[in-house]
């Protein structure tokens, strides 16, 4: 009797201590779960989520605060990848948060306008605006993430939305539409033919 | 590096999976000598920037310059990771315009190009030819290879210099790719027909460049009359040790780089790999002409062997054309198009682009114009379901599965694709025409791998913006805690203020005190001594 509670408690000091010390050495950084939803998440740091960020959003992701549908710049491919993540159902994109964009966009300043406020570079979450105090400010084009931070402070309206241009750097080919009646597809040949004569 | 494989390369010959043994429509336009008459000068030349994936070059010239023939006209950028190639003037004039016009492209997108008006003089800029090329080091030949211009002439457009960079010092076999094996395609013949010379040279040149004592020049089967003048070139030249030509069996697509080297060597380039990790570099024989041209002659690349064939034309046949001619001005030359013409095509049937119009000039890409007539072109077939019957498995060169692409493709689940291998894919349409349910299986092929490449895009600038976003987080955070012991520092030096403040008011009590003593005296003149000595 002695020996076994002797044995058994020995052995749970053991294993406990053991555990004790994976619990430090092998302690994990950071927040793996966080992590892994804010690669999914686009990076456009537009706080349509209710977040200050993506990252914020994706703490709140991982501790369960918030639902997955609060993205709108992911969209529903994003809200996808992320149920996938997480072994939820994917859900409707929330309206409230803002709307899909069909085609990526990026801000532009109208030069001739802008007063040079710096109201805009303090607004950019991304540091992509160019510009001093009372001097004409500009987008950096390639690292603008069309989050439209700037445009709620602009005091003279001089930001805009444009959709990125497609040239031949970033055209995509389009998805095969399956053929299903030869005779629409005939017609499309013939103006191939008048094209070229 | 293992080479001994390809120790016995080009030895014996060896089958790669897949292909197709198709009907060769050569003779049309291979059957008659070059022109004697040269093409004409056209009035304009319109000379695409970029003519090469990636980013475009530096222009270098402004509209309103005159230019001379051969005269460079944009330079690589600097800032960008791909380098562009140089562009030069295909004859001596006046540059126009830097517009946006269509260029060959699957695209029909516009793209920067460079209009210039010739003046009919046709002058040549200086030239520095060299006289030794032995006597310059591998580092300046590359370098002139690169200032004139030259990418892979067989239709991929590879930057030349990139790849001899890479080659040079690791690798022990060039192979000179004459294989054409697109059914109507004849430039590389005619060449090695008209000029072995100029290719042998060329090989020469780049046994010297890349350090090498082995050039296998292969050619197609049929190829019998280009067999007999090579190696008559090779005698008279003296270069029979080094440079060997190999005919290799005529199966569609033994042109392909991997294919090739699998034929000669045995091997299977690995995927995501270059031939260059196994030894081996690649290159059409019209590259070695211009590597030739280049140095011997000092002359950029401004015009190529382009062969005008198809139904379409009243007269096939191949043509030295200038980078930038307009295609109608080509096709008008070879006599213009028959009455039943019903597509332009540039490059073969099997992996050419299709055109738009004629308009579009020939940019360093185009080794073949074809024009079909109506009757080339089977009628559109409505796209049956995939019946799963592995044909189009039993033809691919590359060892792929084109069915389970195709449906994985279909259903947008591009994750799975990495594993496929779809990078692999060398999009050379075999599948396509084996497929009995009309599946336009490259057509999803080029969808799925320009999705690959756009999210590889987008993942890029999101961790961009990432890590804009977390410096800028950072810096903010530093001026705010800055910001803070600024203001600190104000008060602590205003609580020292007071302390000074309180010494001033003790100073002025003080002054206040001696005053009052100074003036005591005058008050009361009993009062004497200490008040006196003290204002002393």
């Amino acid at each position: 009797m002695t020996a076994a509670i002797i044995i058994l408690t020995s052995l749970a000091l053991i294993f406990g201590l053991a555990l004790g010390y994976a619990a430090i050495r092998f302690r994990l950084e950071g927040n793996p779960v966080a992590d892994q939803i804010e690669a999914l998440l686009p990076q456009t740091q537009c706080a349509q989520c209710g977040y200050p960020g993506c990252r914020p959003y994706a703490e709140a992701i991982a501790a369960d605060e918030v639902d997955i549908n609060r993205c709108p710049p992911g969209g529903e491919a994003g809200i996808k990848q992320l149920a996938d993540l997480l072994g939820k159902e994917p859900i409707p994109l929330d309206a409230d948060a803002g709307i899909e964009k069909a085609l990526p966009e990026v801000a532009i300043i109208h030069e001739d306008i802008c007063i040079g406020c710096t109201k805009c570079i303090q607004a950019c979450p991304v540091d992509a605006i160019l510009g001093a105090a009372k001097k004409m400010h500009t987008i950096i084009a390639a690292e603008c993430t069309g989050c439209e931070l700037c445009i709620p402070p602009c005091p003279v309206d001089c930001i805009d939305m444009i959709p990125v241009s497609i040239d031949l750097s970033n055209w995509q080919s389009d998805k095969p539409v399956p053929i299903t009646t030869i005779s629409k597809q005939l017609s499309s040949a013939d103006n191939a033919g008048e094209a070229v004569a | 590096m293992d080479h001994s494989s390809i120790e016995s390369i080009g030895k014996y010959l060896h089958n790669f999976p897949g292909g197709l043994k198709l009907k060769h429509y050569k003779a049309l336009s291979c059957s008659k000598p070059l022109p004697a008459q040269q093409l004409p000068l056209s009035q304009e030349y319109i000379i695409p920037v970029s003519q090469h994936l990636g980013r475009p070059a530096e222009i270098i010239v402004s509209p309103g310059q005159q230019v001379q023939k051969g005269q460079q006209l944009s330079a690589p950028g600097k800032a960008s990771s791909t380098p562009g190639t140089y562009v030069h003037a295909p004859t001596s004039g006046e540059i126009i315009a830097i517009e946006q016009r269509p260029a060959p492209h699957p695209s029909g997108l516009n793209s920067t190009c460079i209009i210039l008006r010739a003046d009919g003089k046709d002058d040549w800029i200086a030239l520095e030819p060299v006289a030794d090329y032995r006597q310059l080091s591998r580092q300046q030949l590359i370098r002139l290879v690169q200032a004139a211009g030259i990418v892979g002439l067989g239709g991929a457009v590879f930057p030349t210099d990139i790849k001899l960079q890479s080659g040079a010092g690791s690798i022990d076999t060039l192979i000179l790719n004459g294989a054409e094996c697109e059914p109507y395609i004849s430039c590389d013949e005619t060449l090695m027909k008209q000029d072995p010379e100029k290719v042998i040279q060329g090989a020469l040149i780049l046994s010297r460049v890349l350090d090498i004592k082995r050039v296998l020049v292969a050619i197609e089967d049929p190829m019998d009359a280009c067999s007999q003048k090579l190696q008559a070139g090779i005698k008279t030249m003296g270069a029979a040790d080094c440079i060997k030509v190999v005919r290799v069996p005529m199966l569609y697509p033994e042109g392909g780089e991997r294919q090739l080297i699998q034929v000669l060597s045995g091997t299977e380039v690995p995927a995501g790999k270059l031939p260059v990790s196994m030894g081996i570099l690649v290159l059409n024989v019209a590259t070695a002409a211009a590597i030739k041209d280049a140095i011997i002659d000092g002359k950029p690349l401004i015009d190529r062997l382009v062969t005008v064939t198809g139904a379409g034309i009243s007269e096939p046949q191949n043509v030295v054309a200038r980078i930038g001619t307009p295609i109608a001005d080509l096709i008008s030359f070879c006599g213009g198009y028959t009455p039943g013409i019903a597509s332009l095509v540039m490059g073969g049937p099997l992996m050419g682009i299709g055109l738009q119009s004629d308009s579009l000039p020939i940019i360093k890409a185009s080794n073949c114009i074809l024009a079909l007539t109506h009757a080339d072109i089977s009628s559109p077939q409505v796209e049956m379901p995939c019946i799963n019957c592995g044909d189009c498995v039993s033809v691919c060169p590359a060892g792929l599965l084109p069915q389970t692409l195709q449906m994985v493709i279909r259903a947008e689940n591009f994750e799975a694709l990495e594993e496929l291998n779809l990078d692999a894919c060398i999009e050379c349409g075999c599948c396509d025409y084996i497929c009995p349910s009309h599946i336009p299986l490259v057509d999803y092929f080029r969808y799925g791998k320009s999705e690959q490449r756009v999210r590889a895009v987008e993942r890029k600038q999101s961790d961009l913006a990432k890590l804009r976003f977390e410096r800028r987080e950072k810096r903010l955070a530093k001026q705010q805690t800055e910001r803070r012991a600024r203001h600190l520092k104000r008060k602590q030096a205003l609580a020292g203020s007071s302390d000074k403040k309180d010494s001033v008011a003790a100073a002025i009590v003080r002054a206040k005190a001696r005053k009052q003593a100074l003036t005591a005296p005058h008050n009361s003149d009993s009062n004497t001594g200490s008040g006196e000595a003290d204002g002393i």
